[in-house]
């Protein structure tokens, strides 16, 4: 089956690996939305959306347990945007109005195939990863290729010829490019870490994971307790980059309307929708990976002596098949994810919302000398210790 | 507590503004999440600094003073429930009042028992929606909700009380509609007690909450003489310094039995003013569970004023006399003396006011209402200046006010 897909063209094997990722990624930000309205429920003492059900399946067994979690009404949400009427405002400018989602989703999906999702068991018990693309620039790729999103909410927001969208989408940029800078800085250390005097450098995500595997105390510690102020920095810029509550100025419903999306309907909206939990997704990854511990299930447990360790209790070879290691691996990291994700929902329907000025005003003042004195310590420290 | 952002740099904001750039203007509203209603703010903007805001008012008018000339008084009590639609219990009751007061007609204590406890439930409904409503124009949705649960509990006791969960039209001239059902008080009490905890646990996600407090404390400041000048009535007012509260000041439906606080503020900012509505609250549940403790026995409607109160309905339909009354009660309506009376009351909102005049017979001359929304919404062009954008939502949602009394 491998020996297959890398026996096929590359420009063939480069678009099966878009439309992978466009089938995987697509039906799971929708998902998304469906637990964020799951979640904002069960939070705020309602059932949620428990009513819908395909009329052919009402009297199936099991069937009702899945109607009272909402799991038809993804389908009705996304059927909803797909049949609406789309009117395109007449004073809007159509091209780059039209443009704007389109360009939301690209970045948001390009940074999913530089992730690695999961790991199988190579020869000679080698962890090796998967990932669509598996980049030495790991990191770089994702922070280069995620702040282009940028660009959707300026189009959309300069195309829409409207100004609570305008302002939307001034404020949106302005907060993107602030957080963006902390959470760079914030990484630094993971990397200055893992890339010690002697080993070959790599910004890549799937070392950052394979340090975290390692034996021993220090070697299976996650960045989590190790580097907790980089930690925090980092979920705090992925909740300013990812436009979410209390830091979701580009909508910010109560005083901008929509914010940048006041002027979209149907299913251009339902893109810069997907494209947030997109992008949602891959922040919560890319924190698993750097933080958490990637695929690993607990700290000090590495994948490897996991499934070495259910080998043992059960006597099945199984467990050491790449693609059971592989399952096992993806389901880790999707949990891991998973948890995240409900971390950012949790929040976001808890907390209030900044005002835009304290926005910045934290962004450049707190999180932004926070960063840097915690990159200083950490480059010293890190220096001393490798010496 | 102050903070960086106060208000009284406003004036170098403002100046900064006039010596640059071209500005924006934007309308903000009728149709706006945060406008509550059918407000429009017009606004200037420099940047996200607004530099003017102008009200603009009227989008709900109904022309109810004028319509009050065309009925008779009992006919009108219905519109008195869209005026502050979020607590039609104490409109009215304050209309009926300022009715009573033309009559010179006294009601009996059990009356002004109920009341009391209906204006006091109707004031923590209005409140707990404020409080939610200012929770969403912050950006904490889920305060809504959660009082929102609360709210249906109430509504549940009204619907039981008058038969409709919003528009109650509970009041008569001379009474109430009805009397309270069995078991009813029991059901408030009870209420009462689970409500404290639950209001508590509201307050939690925004008394001490950090992003809450920098985006209320400190914005939207009226001093007290602000207050005072631009008419500030209730809580508005109350948050500024001023302990004015009619319910204390000029005691109406035996509120001078009741032991209550009245909450002051200090600061007159937007989180003063959600404080004092907070725990406006609590003493509104004082004031109810004292009521129900001391309810009196005996007749709740002034039934000895034949001309103005109806007859029993059992008795409409077996005794001529009281079919003769009913019958001139509805064509006729309540037959007042000519005079005028203004009379005003301690709604959730603030003082709302009835002038009637009347020249005899059973419909008013003029009626005209003073709207507490009204009067509070013209200090926005004052205290809307030299702010950002969002704070604009933030005063608005403090300001708790509502466009059905206000456009009337």
């Amino acid at each position: 089956m491998a020996d297959f897909f890398f026996g096929l063209p590359v420009l063939l094997q480069a678009v099966l690996k878009g439309i992978a990722v466009i089938i995987v990624i697509f039906p799971v930000a929708a998902a998304c939305s469906m637990a964020e309205r799951k979640v904002c429920a069960w939070i705020q003492g309602r059932p949620g959306p428990n009513r819908t059900i395909f009329p052919l399946f009402r009297g199936i067994p099991g069937m009702g347990v899945l109607q009272r979690l909402g799991v038809f009404q993804l389908v009705a949400d996304g059927l909803k945007f797909l049949f609406k009427e789309e009117p395109t405002p007449g004073h809007v400018n159509k091209l780059y109005y039209t443009l704007a989602p389109v360009i939301a989703m690209v970045p948001a999906f390009t940074t999913v195939t530089v992730v690695p999702f999961g790991a199988y068991l190579g020869s000679a018990g080698s962890v090796v990863p998967l990932s669509l693309a598996n980049l030495d620039i790991g990191i770089l790729a994702v922070f280069a290729v995620a702040s282009l999103g940028i660009y959707s909410l300026i189009l959309a927001g300069w195309a829409s010829n409207s100004k609570y969208p305008f302002l939307g989408s001034v404020r949106a940029s302005a907060q993107l490019i602030s957080y963006e800078l902390s959470m760079t800085l914030a990484v630094l250390p993971v990397f200055l870490w893992v890339n010690e005097p002697g080993s070959t450098g790599s910004l890549s995500l799937a070392r950052v994971v394979e340090f975290q595997s390692r034996a021993g105390f220090w070697g299976g510690t996650w960045f989590l307790f190790t580097m907790p102020v980089s930690a925090f920095i980092f979920a705090v810029a992925l909740f300013a980059e990812t436009n979410r509550q209390p830091f979701d100025m580009a909508e910010s419903e109560a005083d901008l309307v929509g914010g940048f999306h006041t002027e979209y309907g149907a299913y251009k909206w339902a893109l810069f929708f997907v494209a947030e939990y997109a992008n949602m997704i891959v922040g919560a990854g890319v924190f698993a990976l750097l933080f958490l511990g990637g695929w690993n299930l607990l700290p000090w447990v590495p994948l490897a002596s996991l499934l070495g360790w259910l080998h043992h209790a059960t006597g099945s070879a199984l467990w050491l098949h790449p693609l059971v290691a592989g399952i096992v691996s993806i389901a880790i990291f999707i949990a891991k994810i998973l948890a995240t994700l409900f971390v950012f929902m949790w929040v976001r329907w808890t907390l209030p919302r900044f005002r835009y000025d304290q926005v910045m005003r934290i962004g450049w003042q707190k999180l932004l000398p926070l960063s840097i004195a915690n990159l200083i310590v950490y480059t010293v420290a890190i220096a001393l210790m490798q010496r | 507590m102050p903070t960086e952002h106060a208000f009284p740099d406003s004036a170098a904001r403002i100046a900064r503004a006039e010596a640059g750039a071209e500005k924006m203007s934007i309308s903000m509203g009728p149709s706006h999440p945060s406008t509550h209603g059918v407000l429009r703010l017009q606004l200037e903007l420099d940047g996200e600094v607004v530099t003017k805001a102008d009200p603009v008012i009227g989008y709900l008018h109904r022309g109810d003073e004028k319509i009050a000339e065309n009925m008779t008084y009992n006919q009108f009590v219905p519109y008195t429930d869209r005026l502050d639609y979020l607590a039609p219990l104490a409109n009215n009751m304050a209309y009926a009042i300022a009715v009573e007061k033309l009559a010179k007609l006294e009601v009996p204590p059990r009356c002004q028992a109920i009341r009391a406890i209906t204006a006091e439930m109707a004031r923590i409904s209005s409140h707990l929606l404020g409080l939610g409503a200012f929770g969403i124009d912050v950006g904490a949705w889920t305060v809504f909700m959660y009082t929102f649960t609360e709210r249906e509990k109430l509504y549940k006791l009204f619907e039981e009380l008058t038969g409709a969960r919003f528009t109650t039209s509970y009041s008569r001239i001379g009474g109430v509609a009805r009397d309270v059902p069995e078991g009813w008080l029991g059901r408030v009490d009870a209420f009462c007690v689970q409500f404290l905890p639950n209001l508590e646990e509201v307050l939690n996600l925004l008394t001490r909450n950090k992003i809450f407090m920098d985006r209320t404390a400190g914005i939207g400041v009226i001093t007290k003489e602000d207050a005072i000048a631009y008419g500030l009535t209730g809580p508005n007012l109350r948050a500024s310094g001023v302990a004015l509260d009619l319910r204390k000041d000029k005691p109406y439906s035996g509120y001078e039995q009741y032991d209550f606080d009245v909450s002051v503020g200090t600061r007159g900012d937007s989180y003063d003013r959600y404080l004092v509505r907070a725990e406006e609250m609590r003493q509104s549940v004082r004031i109810i569970r004292q009521a129900i403790a001391m309810f009196p026995p005996g007749k709740w409607s002034a039934e000895d004023a034949r001309k103005i109160v109806a007859p029993r309905k059992d008795k409409v339909l077996t005794s001529m006399e009281e079919l003769i009354q009913n019958f001139m009660l509805v064509t006729e309506g309540p037959q007042m003396p000519p005079g005028e009376v203004y009379f005003e009351a301690e709604n959730p909102k603030g003082a709302l006011g009835f002038y009637v005049v009347s020249k005899g017979g059973g419909v008013p001359w003029r009626l005209k209402i003073r709207a507490p929304s009204f009067c509070n919404l013209s200090i926005l062009p004052k205290l809307c200046v030299g702010v950002m954008v969002a704070d604009i939502v933030a005063i608005l949602g403090s300001l708790d006010f509502v466009m059905g009394e206000c456009d009337r």
